[in-house]
């Protein structure tokens, strides 16, 4: 019973409880929102043991929508996608917490898109019609613009047109590649479906349009996860966003571009995928990525910039474990997608409470604060140092699972990437040591207040969860395994050897 | 039910809609006549025009449920599907372009109720062309169009900018007019005949002559006058901006549709034998999104911003027509349905905000509205997303059907220009919803007098729950569609050849 409805009720409450924050007096927005946000949470917390580890989708729900078209309102999980709608709904109380003093006008307007979004972020995991999909993977749009264009910094309306455009240009190729797809399997069967399922397997058929095709996908989700050179508005993004907004789009937006080579791009065209010019150009655009993003994030002088190339950096190791098709690096590739999502939330959620305190995100207005701050200073040093990729924390689980599955299919690539690792570190401890180490100077900083129960609960989430993936993670990898097979067996047929470490 | 051409009752009976609009129009004048001083006796003529165009759709409704036929080739008039959904369209756009001028007519003291005489006449116009089976038939419906639009543009004759446009629209119409009535000398010259069923046919038998091309060539230049279509639409943006704002919705929704629903059946029952137009559409298709979006992305006037989309939009309806067949026409009826109700909101809000004919108002004048005006700003907004072609919106449901009509019939490039172009006009719709938006008011009384009345409110409120009830549930307008795409069929003999 719980299995068939709670895709849908994940979609839907958002969505109502959006209109009706709308309605509400402001000052009783963000508290209804956030008591909408913990239902939504709690009505996903179930799935995590509903969910039997194993192939094929689950939790699935299939209506009739447009039937002229064979359209249909089809959602289900696997493996894959399962963590992702986790970290949706576990980020989003997060944020509406994390914007409680922050978002000053406005109010109803920013929570209710934030609950919209909340919906377009889940109807992009759980879609398995296309159709349905690229409905989502654009309604999601509209909220992030707002929340960039209304709520963001001075140049905010720059950044949030940037960021439209960049986007609607990729998935409106999407869009046509999705409708041959669909002609192609339809004249093909004489049955007109955007089913995911159905489309996949008259995909061998495509001929030489495949290669158009995988162009199209391919741009559509380079430009969000972002793929060097693409990925020009992420910064500009992510440093006029509100702190909410920053958290969602570095934690769950960029995931969908990763989520979307995994999902659709892969499977559909593994010819192209895996040949060996696709492959070099990817691979190689991965690693510039990864060391062009952190050497970039080293001259930053604004924390939050930082921030954004790192995780420029970080979606690179992503994608270096996605194409190079290994058990281990696809299992990795996903923990450091939810890695990300974690950590990088929580840099952002820090450098917003210090702005809020100092309103300035210039490392150099900083020093020595961990005297004044010692709670904020300690927060900060783990939370970087699980972005680092420290052992014992989540993100070093992650990159070394995608740098060992990695050194199989790509040697050479694997060791490039792993300098990336030394990169990381260079700027974020020199980051750490300038912001919170080094003498106090500036006398304003003198008067800071450490972190308050609010704030602590945004951040003991997270670090609980650093620290659960760090030392634990097998609950996330049993569960990740079936599925990365299956894709890795759909892909590449024959070539799935050695189990989970 | 079954007509019979040849009978005088059945020919009647195929006429009925427009016999009912024509009686209801002689009423009016008549009306006018008698009272034309008040602003009063204005209302009512509204109000009575109202009550025709009603009563109108409802005689169209009832021949659609009889399933209404007439038997043979010959006949001057079509009667099926195609012909009954595109005169809903054009009542519609007629419905909700009076429902929008009740406050504007007063509000610009035009206090002269001929205004909706002109406006029943010119769909009326529309209706004769929709249903027109023979070249002369619709050449008729066009010119009666025609004439009461160029008034009609001309309305506000004492503000120079209207009179401008209705002149540069008579002349520009009178060369096109021109052009169509020499395409159709010249198509009889090769055929013989100017019944669109048996030149269909024709066609198919015969081989093609010089002169049936040179006639099918002038036929498009024609209709491609009347469409905006670049380059035959150095007038639209002068006359749009001109014309009194409700006069310029009407122009944009309804003689756009009328225009197309003539050049679907000219070209698709008439000339399906001669392949040679698609490249042309093709062409056309081409430059006029291209030229439509590219002009519109550099235009500070919200009007003249909506001119230019209205040609961009002309060229995504040229899409629809070069994918042809079934597909294609149903595409463009449904995507003349979200056209008609997203601009008609846009011209409607347009028409709240300005004054004296709202060809100043920037779109930075917009700055700060959804502060003052929460519920214009939002249905503006909804307005520009759907005209953007955003999911959720009719506009996408309209654009997706012309995209799958397109890569149907194989013309992925096609498709792929219509995307490209649709992100270039992300340019132009996104900064409206930024200046109401995320741009602070100029003044505190900047957007006081901005509202809209009753009646106008309340096409708004119609227009936007219908964009986003298409939006997502489009499953009946998708019925409709497709079963009057069907009715348009080249005549048997033709199919064999292309």
């Amino acid at each position: 019973m719980y299995a068939t409805w709670v895709l849908t009720a994940l979609l839907a409450w958002p969505l109502i409880t959006g209109a009706i924050v709308m309605l509400v007096p402001s000052r009783m927005a963000k508290h209804v929102a956030l008591v909408a946000s913990l239902i939504e949470f709690g009505i996903s917390v179930p799935v995590w043991w509903t969910f039997i580890p194993g192939t094929g989708m689950q939790l699935v729900a299939d209506h009739a929508w447009i039937s002229a078209w064979g359209i249909r309102y089809t959602v289900g999980v696997d493996g894959i996608s399962l963590f992702l709608v986790l970290l949706t709904t576990f980020l989003m109380p997060l944020s509406i917490l994390g914007s409680w003093s922050y978002i000053m006008k406005r109010e109803n307007g920013f929570y209710a898109l934030l609950l919209v979004l909340t919906t377009g972020m889940i109807g992009v995991f759980v879609a398995l019609d296309l159709f349905l999909f690229y409905v989502m993977w654009e309604v999601m749009l509209i909220p992030m613009y707002f929340i960039i264009g209304v709520w963001g910094g001075d140049n905010r309306l720059y950044a949030a047109i940037k960021f439209f455009i960049y986007t609607f240009f990729g998935s409106l190729l999407m869009l046509v590649a999705i409708l041959v797809l669909y002609l192609h399997a339809g004249r093909e069967t004489g049955v007109y479906s955007f089913g995911y399922m159905h489309l996949l397997s008259h995909v061998a058929t495509l001929g030489s349009i495949a290669w158009w095709l995988f162009g199209a996908f391919f741009l559509a989700f380079a430009i969000k996860v972002p793929l060097f050179p693409l990925h020009t508005w992420l910064p500009d993004a992510h440093v006029e966003a509100p702190t909410a907004g920053s958290v969602i789009l570095a934690g769950i937006l960029l995931k969908m571009g990763t989520y979307g080579f995994l999902r659709f791009a892969l499977p559909f065209f593994p010819a192209v995928a895996l040949h060996q010019t696709v492959q070099l150009i990817i691979v190689v655009l991965s690693l510039i990525g990864i060391i062009y993003g952190g050497l970039v994030a080293m001259v930053q002088p604004d924390f939050k910039k930082l921030i954004a190339y790192s995780s420029v950096a970080h979606l690179g190791f992503v994608m270096l474990g996605i194409w190079a098709l290994t058990l281990q690096s696809v299992q990795g590739a996903l923990l450091v997608m939810i890695n990300h999502g974690i950590s990088t939330g929580a840099l952002f959620f820090l450098v917003g409470m210090i702005y809020e305190r100092r309103h300035s995100r210039l490392i150099e207005a900083y020093g020595g604060i961990a005297r004044v701050v010692p709670l904020f200073a300690a927060i900060l040093t783990v939370v970087s140092l699980s972005s680092i990729a420290l052992p014992g924390t989540n993100g070093f689980v992650g990159e070394f699972l995608v740098l060992l599955g990695a050194f199989r299919t790509y040697p050479v690539a694997a060791t490039i990437a792993t300098t990336g690792v030394i990169v990381a570190a260079a700027y974020l401890l020199t980051a750490l040591q300038r912001v919170i180490f080094n003498p106090l100077t500036s006398h304003e900083n003198e008067k800071l207040t450490d972190l308050t129960p609010r704030e602590l609960a945004v951040l003991v989430p997270l670090l609980v969860c650093i620290l659960w993936v760090g030392v634990y993670p097998k609950p996330f990898l049993r569960r990740m395994e079936p599925s990365a097979r299956a894709l890795i067996q759909q892909v590449r047929p024959g070539l799935v050897q050695g189990d989970a470490p | 039910m079954k007509l019979d051409p040849s009978l005088y009752g059945d020919l009647l009976v195929a006429l009925l809609p427009e016999l009912v609009l024509t009686g209801w129009a002689l009423v009016l004048l008549l009306f006018v006549a008698w009272r034309h001083r008040s602003a009063r006796d204005l209302r009512i003529a509204g109000w009575l025009t109202l009550v025709a165009l009603v009563s109108t759709a409802a005689v169209v409704w009832w021949l659609w449920w009889n399933h209404t036929e007439i038997a043979g080739l010959a006949s001057m008039v079509a009667a099926d599907d195609f012909r009954w959904v595109a005169d809903w369209v054009f009542l519609g756009a007629a419905g909700l372009t009076v429902l929008i001028s009740f406050a504007y007519l007063e509000r610009e003291q035009l206090l002269a109720p001929e205004y909706y005489v002109l406006l029943v006449f010119g769909t009326l116009g529309m209706m004769i062309m929709a249903a027109g089976a023979d070249l002369m038939v619709i050449f008729l419906g066009l010119e009666l169009m025609s004439v009461a639009v160029y008034v009609l543009a001309g309305f506000d004759r004492r503000r120079a900018r209207s009179a401008e446009a209705a002149l540069k629209y008579f002349l520009l119409g009178a060369f096109a007019s021109g052009f169509l009535l020499y395409g159709i000398a010249l198509v009889y010259g090769a055929t013989g005949t100017t019944n669109v069923g048996l030149i269909g046919v024709q066609v198919g038998l015969s081989q093609r002559s010089v002169m049936l091309l040179a006639g099918l060539a002038l036929l498009i230049v024609g209709f491609g006058f009347k469409v905006a279509a670049v380059p035959f639409h150095m007038w639209a943006p002068d006359v749009y901006d001109g014309a009194p704002t409700p006069v310029t919705a009407f122009m944009a929704t309804g003689v756009k549709a009328a225009a197309f629903a003539a050049l679907f059946r000219v070209l698709l029952e008439g000339f399906a034998g001669v392949g040679v137009w698609r490249d042309i559409v093709w062409w056309l298709a081409v430059i006029t999104m291209i030229g439509g979006n590219l002009f519109a992305l550099g235009q500070h006037s919200l009007k003249r911003m909506l001119a230019y989309s209205s040609v961009a939009h002309a060229g995504y309806l040229l899409v629809a027509v070069a994918a042809g067949g079934t597909p294609g026409t149903s595409a463009f009826l449904v995507y003349i349905v979200a056209y008609t109700l997203m601009s008609v909101g846009a011209f409607a809000l347009l028409a709240a905000k300005g004054r004296g004919g709202e060809s100043d108002v920037l779109i930075d004048d917009l700055a700060g509205l959804s502060a003052r005006r929460p519920w214009l700003a939002f249905a503006l907004a909804i307005c520009m997303l759907s005209l953007l072609g955003f999911p959720g919106t009719a506009g996408f449901i309209g654009k997706w059907y012309i995209l799958i009509a397109a890569t149907n019939s194989g013309q992925n490039v096609l498709a792929a220009i219509l995307v490209l172009t649709s992100v270039v006009s992300a340019g132009y719709y996104l900064p409206v919803i930024m200046a109401m938006y995320m741009k602070p008011e100029p003044s505190e009384s900047a957007h006081v007098d901005v509202r809209l009345d009753t009646w106008g409110g309340a096409a708004v409120a119609v227009v936007v729950s219908a964009i986003l009830l298409f939006g997502v549930w489009p499953n009946r307008l998708f019925d409709l569609a497709r079963s009057a795409g069907d009715s348009v069929q080249p005549p048997p003999a033709a199919t064999s050849t292309r």
